[in-house]
């Protein structure tokens, strides 16, 4: 193991700020972020449409108001083909929703309130990714 | 009000993706590469999170309810069941696939690239068929 390209003060700020974005939905509007199925629930049911979908384009308006204020552009580099991109968005999707959580839904705001069956969720599938990721680089 | 809360909670938690950089594939694929060359950079992403939401969120549902709405309203959902941990499993081999997860791959779309585009187009795809074939039921 090497460690590189370690960013732990600008991760944590960002982490700080994503905890704070998750305390000010709870305690203003009652509810708990989890993306996976904030998304989800705004494609397929009526309840709180409009709130879903507001907080979907915040999401995309959040790094459009980041570059306003900062001169550096937001780069990010994915070097998947197209295929392996549509298969792995079909398997987020499906997953996320099979299992009632993603990144966010259980790793943040699952993990936060102590649910076990979060904690499972989160290391059941950062082991899987860690096993992706290594099955991909040995092939 | 709470629709603003709503957007103003998802742009918050997109400019936080970006600063963490969670919004970067490279950097959750180099977080997953713990066997080859590791960022350990977002596991303060999700620390910096918790230390915010976890303690304000154990406080914030002392309060009888949120300020926008009626109830406080998250799943309490205790259940270890096989859909948690087969969702778990899909979605951590499309997140190792392609270093995306629901929140920074909708908050990409701010970039306009192709490849957030479809990923995103075909998790929508999977979110409808979890709720088109009942797959989050199936025993």
């Amino acid at each position: 193991m090497n460690i590189v390209n370690f960013t732990p003060y600008s991760a944590l700020t960002g982490g700080i700020i994503i905890g704070f974005a998750v305390a000010i939905f709870f305690y203003f509007n009652g509810r708990l972020v989890g993306i996976s199925g904030i998304a989800s629930n705004a494609l397929t049911e009526e309840r709180n449409k409009l709130d879903n979908i507001l907080f979907l384009i915040g999401l995309i308006i959040g790094p459009i108001i980041y570059t306003l204020f900062n001169q550096e552009q937001i780069s990010i580099s994915i070097s998947n083909s197209y295929l392996l991109l549509i298969f792995a968005g079909l398997l987020v999707g499906i997953g996320t929703r099979v299992s009632g959580g993603c990144t966010s839904g259980h790793g943040i705001s699952g993990i936060g309130r102590f649910s076990v069956r979060s904690i499972i969720a989160t290391i059941t599938f950062m082991i899987v990714g860690i096993i992706t990721v290594y099955l991909k680089n040995i092939l | 009000m709470n629709r603003l809360i709503s957007l103003i909670s998802g742009i918050i938690f997109g400019i936080g993706l970006v600063i963490s950089q969670m919004i970067n594939p490279e950097k959750v694929l180099g977080f997953l590469d713990i066997f080859g060359n590791w960022d350990p950079s977002l596991a303060f992403v999700m620390i910096g999170a918790l230390i915010i939401s976890s303690p304000m969120f154990h406080l914030i549902k002392k309060r009888e309810k949120p300020i926008f709405a009626n109830e406080f309203n998250y799943s309490d959902n205790k259940n270890i069941n096989k859909q948690l941990i087969y969702g778990s499993i899909l979605f951590g081999a499309g997140w190792g696939l392609a270093g995306l997860c629901p929140g920074p791959a909708i908050s990409s779309l701010a970039l306009l690239n192709i490849y957030s585009i479809l990923f995103v187009v075909s998790m929508f795809v999977g979110f409808y068929l979890v709720k088109l074939l009942n797959l989050n039921s199936i025993r």
